[in-house]
């Protein structure tokens, strides 16, 4: 028992810990970053780090192959990761929660709808969409919220319209219907307070799934396109790199696991602080 | 020598704050085709003693002391193995909820067939055979086409006589039937009762019955043993139970009969609740209810000591002769009509 | 059983009306389709051609409808890279991209099932934490860097497997591994939930009570019923299977249907990538269609009639 609960506070901690840690980088990039992101040295060109013997500390974390400064464009690339992740994520989550309760609250002809909508939408994988739009449309910054936005709306619209459709049930709301209340009032007053933890869990979790589909998007060469500082850029980019200068695609692997991990340690600590039976489902 | 015998059976639940007592030093017996009743409230220890016998308490839950022997061996010290080749064989046991007893993915001639496999080394075809020919003994209506249907498919009744064909399909000596008929409608419930008495004396076995319902108990059991807090308080043949009653929480209980054949006798629950089992009474546990405690049951440990020679009580105040049998009850009856 | 797969079935041009209703709104409403198709050498000609052949001054509504007919007869148009039709282009490498998905699940199936049910049984003691540690740690790996340091490994430092292509068993080995890595953080985890639910049923303590070994539990009465909840996560993961299949096919230059359609978007050939959507869709219905089937062979509850 004591076990699990330090465990709880622990992944609150180092979840936490770390996802502050790249916001902050993000917002004061310029500060940070020791060099321009965008400059290009071709003198210093594939310097390895400077744990290795060639290292430069000029380039602590070594230079990719148009000698540009790998950390600063580390730096600057967790920018797109958080800019994305997170307005997709809110953007889903508002959709989501905003149909999905829609659905769960009068039923009938919208309930079906959107429910079917949602259930169709499974069989339409969010990476085609991103595909078709980007061959309609090209990469951008904005598409790449909206495709991530669109496709991941379904989540919170399957947990809203569950939790709505139970909470509808109970007295407090019951008693509010019978003393005449509208229906914006009963949802805004009584309904979505109820809602609130879950979906806070469910968001924290989806920015991480949100935030590796961005860089694959981006490693296929759907996201922004080169030169770019995203961390799934610099991966593609270092692909082809991969025997000379593995460093490259190495250290940009690195920054997406502990940015995605520490926000899925902050996820499932928050969602065992209210369901302590659940452990890391997605 | 009783065909089982139980004695000092004692089951705790392992919690976050240490042990906890389930049962508490029980001791019983159950002789070669006799229906003995285990009467108690719920939380009184009767279905965790039921479940202790065959060795199917899961953790937390743990036996740490007492014996259970059966054909000269003490169950509790056998190795796994040897356990298993009683289970279903020599003891069976169903349960109160039918239902979710059975296994929903098999069909139920697949479910009964299972102990015979297990237990015997007749082909499939045989097994087949018996365990349809069990179906049908125990009132499966057409179980030749119903021997290959889902137990979600079947009525109630039908699902527990699926169970008591599954549990008897060895021809155990012993079945332990915990609840059979409580989540059954009424007029199930008495099929059942019947059913299991008719398979008793066919069959030759005997029946331990767990349940709450002192009604099923003057029906179908030839002896009771009344639980209350992990001990036994009081047993006694069926009759002399109601008629010659020697603990005050057996008259309680009785009292709380709804019977319209006792009608001068006023419907009374049991007042107060079970004690918390991590905060027991250090005497009788039952002192903090009854009526007829005196500062002296608070304190002494009472034991379940013979006051004749087929009826023992626990209460020390029956076995010094203080209190009359039956126990009287303490409101007074209410006038007629 | 027969009337439910009918049933099911019914189910599926829906599907496909819903998919080829969202390529056409974002062909013919994000831009002008010609631009789409067509890069910017072309000659008045050639764009003058093409506006015919979709039928661009017709109302919308028609030239939904047509483009619902070509798609039902199969054209998609002409590949503009191989100056074949689309369609066969595409069918062309299903085959590979089911080789690779159908290993790599098998694999994810089995390590995830199997890694879920140590960590269930041995609840809260080091092997539960270790798995799922890992599996928390699984899903945080953007797999298409885990193929790099597969190749980096075992291809470039060890030179055990080759770096990519097709041809051989050895070929398979590091796609698939890749592909499987990224389903099985999530089956360790709901097989380790599903099997703790499963775990408290009473019919366990009846199969126990009829004197069944351990062994005869967990695999006669536990996992039959365990496994439906895996199953319908299986489901559920279809797209992002084809997700991870993209990415997988394209840093192993493994010829499916994935590396095709990456390749087509650059090359602009919308035909193809149309075609590949659409494939890829159907296969996705069809796959979560023989899940239902299978979940309703092993669970007569689902049989709907």
């Amino acid at each position: 028992m004591k076990h699990s609960m330090f465990g709880k506070k622990l992944k609150m901690r180092l979840g936490g810990g770390i996802v502050i840690a790249v916001i902050l980088m993000a917002i004061f990039a310029p500060l940070l970053a020791p060099h321009d992101p965008y400059d290009q040295d071709l003198m210093s060109r594939l310097i390895p780090p400077f744990w290795n013997a060639q290292g430069d500390w000029t380039y602590p974390l070594g230079t990719d192959n148009f000698g540009r400064d790998m950390l600063s464009r580390l730096i600057y690339g967790s920018r797109l990761s958080i800019t994305v992740g997170v307005a997709a994520a809110l953007l889903a989550c508002t959709m989501g929660t905003i149909l999905g309760m829609w659905a769960g609250y009068s039923g009938g002809y919208a309930e079906t709808a959107i429910m079917r909508l949602a259930d169709a939408q499974l069989a339409f994988p969010d990476i085609l969409l991103a595909i078709l739009i980007v061959a309609a449309v090209g990469g951008s910054a904005l598409n790449l919220i909206l495709v991530l936005g669109l496709s991941g709306w379904t989540v919170y619209a399957r947990v809203m319209y569950n939790m709505t459709r139970s909470i509808r049930e109970r007295p407090f709301v019951e008693a509010a219907v019978s003393h005449g209340a509208r229906s914006a009032y009963i949802i805004r007053q009584h309904i979505f307070p109820q809602l609130i933890p879950v979906l806070t869990v469910v968001a924290t979790l989806q920015v991480a799934q949100m935030i590796l589909q961005e860089t694959a998007l981006s490693f296929l060469g759907l996201g922004l396109p080169p030169p770019t500082a995203t961390w799934g850029n610099m991966l593609a980019e270092g692909r082809d790199r991969m025997w000379a200068a593995p460093w490259i695609s190495n250290l940009s692997g690195v920054a997406i696991i502990i940015l995605v991990w520490g926000i899925n340690m902050l996820g499932n600590g928050l969602r065992e602080h209210l369901d302590p039976n659940q452990r890391g489902r997605q | 020598m009783a065909l089982l015998n139980i004695s000092g059976l004692t089951t705790v639940f392992e919690t976050a704050t240490g042990p906890v007592g389930a049962v508490d030093g029980a001791s019983f017996t159950l002789e070669a085709g006799e229906v003995l009743g285990l009467v108690g409230e719920s939380g009184s220890g009767k279905s965790v003693s039921a479940f202790s016998i065959l060795r199917l308490i899961n953790p937390p839950g743990k036996i740490i002391g007492g014996r259970v022997e059966f054909g000269g061996r003490d169950l509790l010290s056998l190795a796994p193995r040897e356990m298993r080749a009683v289970r279903g064989k020599d003891i069976s046991m169903i349960f109160q909820e039918p239902l979710s007893s059975l296994n929903p993915v098999q069909t139920i001639g697949a479910q009964v067939m299972e102990p015979l496999l297990i237990h015997t080394s007749i082909g499939k075809r045989k097994a087949r055979d018996r365990a349809l020919a069990m179906l049908y003994r125990v009132g499966i209506p057409d179980a030749e086409s119903r021997f290959d249907v889902y137990p979600h498919q079947l009525s109630g009744g039908l699902r527990q006589r699926v169970m008591i064909a599954l549990a008897l399909v060895c021809e155990p000596k012993i079945l332990i039937a915990d609840e059979p008929t409580t989540a059954l409608d009424v007029t199930i419930q008495a099929q059942i009762l019947a059913l299991l008495k008719d398979l008793q004396s066919e069959l030759g076995m005997a029946i331990l019955l767990i349940t709450h319902d002192l009604g099923v108990i003057a029906e179908v059991a030839d002896r009771v043993a009344v639980m209350y807090a992990g001990q036994i308080v009081e047993s006694a043949p069926v009759q002399a139970i109601f008629d010659d009653t020697a603990h005050p929480y057996a008259a309680a209980l009785i009292n709380s009969i709804p019977d319209r054949t006792r009608q001068a006798r006023r419907l009374i629950a049991v007042k107060g609740n079970i004690p918390d089992p991590r905060h027991l009474p250090p005497g009788c546990r039952f002192a903090p209810r009854c009526g007829f405690a005196q500062p002296s049951c608070v304190t002494t440990v009472q034991k379940l000591t013979a006051v004749d020679p087929t009826h023992a009580t626990a209460c020390m105040r029956v076995q010094a002769g203080e209190l009359p049998r039956p126990i009287p009850t303490l409101t007074p009856e209410l006038p007629h009509g | 059983m027969f009337a439910f797969i009918v049933r099911r079935l019914l189910t599926i041009p829906i599907t496909i009306l819903l998919v080829v209703f969202v390529t056409f709104i974002v062909l013919r409403v994000t831009g002008d389709p010609v631009q789409i198709y067509l890069d910017i050498n072309a000659t008045p000609e050639q764009t003058a051609l093409l506006r015919e052949r979709l039928h661009l001054d017709e109302p919308l509504i028609v030239q939904f409808g047509l483009f619902l007919w070509d798609v039902l007869r199969g054209d998609f148009g002409m590949s503009l890279q191989f100056a074949t039709p689309a369609l066969p282009v595409v069918l062309g490498r299903l085959g590979a991209t089911i080789q690779l998905v159908s290993v790599a699940l098998l694999f994810a199936f089995v390590f995830g099932v199997a890694g879920g049910i140590v960590a269930a049984l041995r609840k809260d003691r080091l092997p539960d934490f270790l798995l799922s540690a890992l599996a928390v740690a699984g899903q945080s790996m953007p797999s298409f860097w885990l193929g790099i340091l597969l190749i980096q490994t075992f291809a470039l430092d060890l030179k055990w497997l080759p770096t990519s292509g097709t041809g051989s068993w050895q070929h398979l080995i590091l796609p698939a591994v890749t592909l499987a890595t990224f389903l099985l953080p999530n089956f360790i985890l709901i097989t380790r939930t599903t099997v703790l639910e499963t775990r408290s049923e009473l019919f366990l303590t009846t199969a126990r009570s009829k004197g069944a070994s351990e062994s005869s539990i967990m695999f006669r009465h536990l996992l039959p019923n365990a496994i439906n909840p895996v199953l319908s996560f299986l489901g559920l993961q279809m797209g992002r299977l084809v997700g991870g299949s993209i990415i997988t096919e394209t840093i192993f230059a493994w010829p499916g249907i994935g590396s095709l359609m990456i390749r087509s978007i650059f090359q602009r050939d919308v035909p193809v990538v149309i075609a590949a959507v659409f494939i890829v869709s159907i296969a996705i219905v069809l796959a979560n269609l023989l899940v239902d089937i299978l979940q309703s062979l092993i669970d007569p509850r689902m049989r709907l009639d």
